[in-house]
């Protein structure tokens, strides 16, 4: 098996399947992907920069920590100021909030912080601390709200009762909707999330070929698996015969987990979401059902979330939307760095203007 | 965080199995996954769950397809 995923690996395969990319792109071709691994596999195995220069690739709303709108960071913000331990993926921990104060910062000032690798580590954390309310930040896409379903379904039934998750999950399929909708962005073909795609499969993707003519590539992300799906997205742009196809057939089953789907359906529920940047779009994200709602930090510690402004100078949300490159947004470089970040964009490694630092320069 | 590895399963016990990668060990709980795996086998694993079994006839299958549309020999 190792030798076979090394295979996706194999440079003189690549150099081939470049060439012919060469050969069969006809002027402009511009892709998006919306994965955060999508974007550093690009970024960090040099795909960008041997690409032609007319394959644009554009890194859309696929990082969690991105795309996790200002009102609700200030809300977990505000959280950790109460008597509460907060858990969260590590990746939260910077991400600035309104007056640019962070997790970290709130840790520094005796807020109880607590990094964990997955929701049920963090279940663990309440079962250790049973005289306290734990909660959890589930962020991320169809790929992490399985992961957290699974943790809240084991902690009804293990009736742990100090267990909160604070749900700010989201869903891509609506998302890259409203992407086609908005009438600036220019698209040539999605290279779709190869993981949100093992739990979702390729059915909520359909729309994008027969509604939208847009060619679309479930991908896995060696090089080897991003250069074919960028040729397979040429070939359908070239014959007019958009069609959305499932390239990463070792880890995506057409039907994808129907599995995790159950357990994410036996917890949430279809709700709308704000995206930073985008704002709100309707049912594009998932809140805990009447089932869960003891266990539903929003309702159990009475959170809502208010209006906060955007961060000032910040273009993040038109990076997201592939409106700007990083390296146009005026702070760039100048204000904004990895160990100064002004946005949640140079924050995260998935972030796009964390990779354009990191491997732009 | 996105982040989803490909692991190799060393043993399973109940709903946890025992996963390698790269020489480091972790348990990795089985309650999502859509198939159950065994040892031996490569499963995905995201934020500690396994999401599914890594399929090596369709790897095969792919990289096949990559050689058609190339004309290429894979050594
Ligand atoms: S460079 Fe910084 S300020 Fe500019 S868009 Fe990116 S994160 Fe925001």
């Amino acid at each position: 098996m190792l030798n076979l995923l090394n295979k996706f690996k194999d440079p003189e395969l690549c150099r081939n399947i470049l060439r012919q990319i060469e050969a069969e792109v006809n002027g402009q071709f511009k892709f998006m992907e919306v994965c955060g691994t999508h974007t550093v596999a690009i970024f960090q195995s040099g795909l960008r920069s041997l690409l032609p220069e007319n394959i644009i690739h554009l890194s859309g709303p696929g990082c969690p920590v991105c795309v996790t709108h200002e009102s609700e960071v200030a809300a977990y913000l505000e959280l950790a100021e109460k008597d509460v331990i907060i858990t969260t993926f590590g990746d939260l921990m910077r991400v600035p909030g309104p007056d640019r104060k962070n997790l970290k910062n709130a840790q520094a000032e005796g807020a109880r912080v607590k990094v964990v690798y997955s929701a049920f580590d963090a279940l663990k954390v309440a079962m250790e601390n049973p005289q306290d309310k734990v909660v959890f930040l589930g962020i991320g896409f169809e790929t992490t709200a399985p992961t957290v379903a699974a943790t809240l379904k084991i902690a009804k039934e293990q009736k742990i009762n100090n267990f909160y998750v604070l749900s700010f999950h989201k869903l891509v399929p609506p998302a890259l909707k409203v992407l086609l909708e908005d009438q600036d962005t220019e698209i040539d073909g999605f290279l779709l999330p190869g993981h949100v795609s093992t739990i979702i499969g390729l059915k909520p993707y359909l729309f994008l070929a027969s509604e939208y003519q847009m060619p679309a590539v479930i991908s896995g992300f060696e090089p080897l698996d991003i250069l074919q799906a960028i040729l397979l997205m040429i070939r359908q742009k070239n014959s007019g015969q958009p069609e959305v196809v499932n390239n990463y057939k070792r880890a995506v089953a057409d039907n994808g987990n129907p599995r995790a789907r159950q357990v994410m359906d036996e917890v949430f529920e279809i709700t709308d979401a704000s995206w930073r940047g985008i704002g709100t779009i309707p049912q594009s994200g998932l809140g805990l059902n009447e089932d869960y709602e003891q266990l539903d930090g929003f309702k159990a510690l009475d959170i809502t979330l208010r209006d906060v402004p955007p961060i000032p100078g910040c273009r993040c949300g038109d990076v997201l939307k592939g409106k700007i490159r990083p390296d146009e947004c005026p702070l760039f470089k100048k204000a904004c760095t990895p160990a100064s970040p002004v946005g949640p964009c140079m924050v995260s490694t998935e972030g796009s203007c964390a990779a354009y630092f990191k491997y732009m320069v | 965080m996105c982040l989803a590895v490909p692991m190799e399963i060393k043993s399973i016990k109940d709903n946890i199995a025992e996963v390698e990668v790269g020489g480091v060990r972790n348990q990795v709980r089985l309650d999502i996954i859509d198939e159950q795996p065994e040892v031996g086998d490569f499963v995905i694993v995201h934020a500690g769950f396994a999401l599914r079994r890594l399929d090596r006839e369709e790897g095969l299958e792919t990289l096949k397809l990559f050689e058609e549309s190339l004309n290429v020999e894979l050594t």
